[in-house]
């Protein structure tokens, strides 16, 4: 092994971030980030898959006949998918509702696939796992970002509780309507992006 | 008649996938570098979306929802829980036969869509159109409808994109900025332009 666990779990949430730099599972990131408490659950959901999936496909990456090698990946996270989706049916009825689709489509999340084709079919078990959370905690770190300023700024609360008074009930803060709107999510990636490549400049993309 | 024309314009104005819903933003964003290519998976996008929206309908209403099995002599069971993992065999399953399909019968169209084809098995925009027809509760006409809405509005919005990304290679932004970032706000940007179409 080249690189120690740590560095396998570091590198993902700022070197190698999924979302920011590899432009992977943004499809379902963006829509979940109008609430904290909603973009937490999602960020937990998919560590845990791309933790788990990774684990199991490296347990059996010899045994998978290289042509059907997607199928057989779809499978093992459609299952883990389901088994989150029962979850949360049977004991956060609300939250489920909240993420409606959102959940289901965890199954077509590039990141989950990319890492479990480009990480797990090659290395053991124990990295892959901790590879897969890696992933997860870069995914949910940009999910959150987002999340904080469309909910404070969006609804003036964080994780449902009241930071900025609104002036609609008595308060000094006057909505900001444009933050609940999904185009919002759009300007705060790019800027989060921008942020990222000029700390970092050799990510910039060349002319 | 009424009735569908306004599900198709929702989906294609107001519901758009990728713009209000970032369904498909993955191959909504890397393949929107060129008008050419970008009409090509659009295409494919619209086709697979035609087909497997009332195919996935219709597998709900016969065989997964409570009680649709009675015509086997199951009367309570409910397989809902299965519907992930059977909608996206079926994606998988049509994209397979759709490309066969194609490279036999028409080697022309298979060059333009053939490469987009695969990579949309994993697509959440096809996949995201199939759950929320399930979530809505769709008839089998509205599901066609529906169909045909959410994938004309896939299209309009990645050809839109590659336009104006096509222009924008002559602009001159901040590095830092430039390829990827000036995407997205240029894709924030068409998508608020659609919500003026809102109040129609």
């Amino acid at each position: 092994m080249a690189e120690s666990n740590r560095d396998l779990l570091t590198r993902s949430i700022l070197q190698r971030n999924p979302i920011a730099l590899l432009v992977l599972g943004i499809c379902s990131a963006l829509a979940v980030t109008s609430q904290m408490t909603t973009a937490l659950v999602m960020a937990i959901c998919v560590t845990l898959v791309t933790a788990l999936s990774g684990f199991t496909i490296s347990v059996v990456r010899f045994q998978i006949p290289n042509s059907v090698r997607v199928g057989i990946q779809i499978t093992v996270i459609a299952t883990l998918v389901i088994l989150i989706d029962q979850f949360l049916r049977a004991f956060y009825f609300d939250l489920s509702r909240q993420l409606s689709i959102y959940v289901g489509l965890i199954i077509t999340n590039c990141i989950i696939m990319g890492r479990a084709e480009g990480f797990a079919m090659s290395n053991p078990p124990i990295p892959s796992f901790i590879d897969g959370i890696g992933n997860g905690l870069g995914y949910g770190l940009v999910l959150l970002f987002v999340a904080f300023f469309r909910e404070l700024l969006g609804s003036g609360t964080l994780f449902g509780v009241e930071i900025l008074p609104l002036a609609t009930e008595g308060g000094w803060y006057p909505r900001n309507g444009i933050f609940i709107l999904p185009v919002s999510a759009f300007f705060l990636i790019a800027l989060l992006i921008w942020l990222l490549r000029t700390l970092d400049p050799a990510q910039q993309e060349k002319e | 008649m009424g009735h569908y024309l306004d599900i198709i314009y929702r989906s294609i104005f107001l519901e758009n996938l990728p713009l209000s819903f970032f369904l498909g933003m993955c191959t909504f964003l890397a393949i929107s570098r060129k008008v050419k290519t970008a009409i090509g998976l659009g295409l494919a996008v619209l086709v697979l979306m035609i087909i497997t929206v009332p195919i996935n309908n219709l597998i709900l209403n016969i065989l997964l929802k409570p009680g649709a099995l009675a015509w086997a002599g199951q009367h309570e069971l409910d397989l809902t829980f299965l519907g992930l993992l059977t909608y996206i065999g079926v994606i998988a399953a049509v994209v397979q036969v759709l490309e066969m399909f194609l490279d036999r019968f028409s080697p022309a169209l298979y060059n333009t869509l053939g490469i987009f084809l695969p990579l949309l098995t994993v697509n959440c925009a096809i996949f995201g159109a199939t759950l929320f027809m399930v979530e809505r509760d769709y008839t089998f006409a509205e599901s066609v409808a529906y169909g045909f809405g959410a994938g004309a509005g896939f299209f309009l919005a990645v050809v839109l994109l590659a336009g104006i990304r096509e222009k924008l290679e002559y602009a001159d932004p901040p590095a830092g900025l430039r390829g990827l970032g000036l995407t997205f706000i240029s894709a924030g940007l068409i998508a608020l332009a659609f919500m003026g179409l809102a109040g129609l």
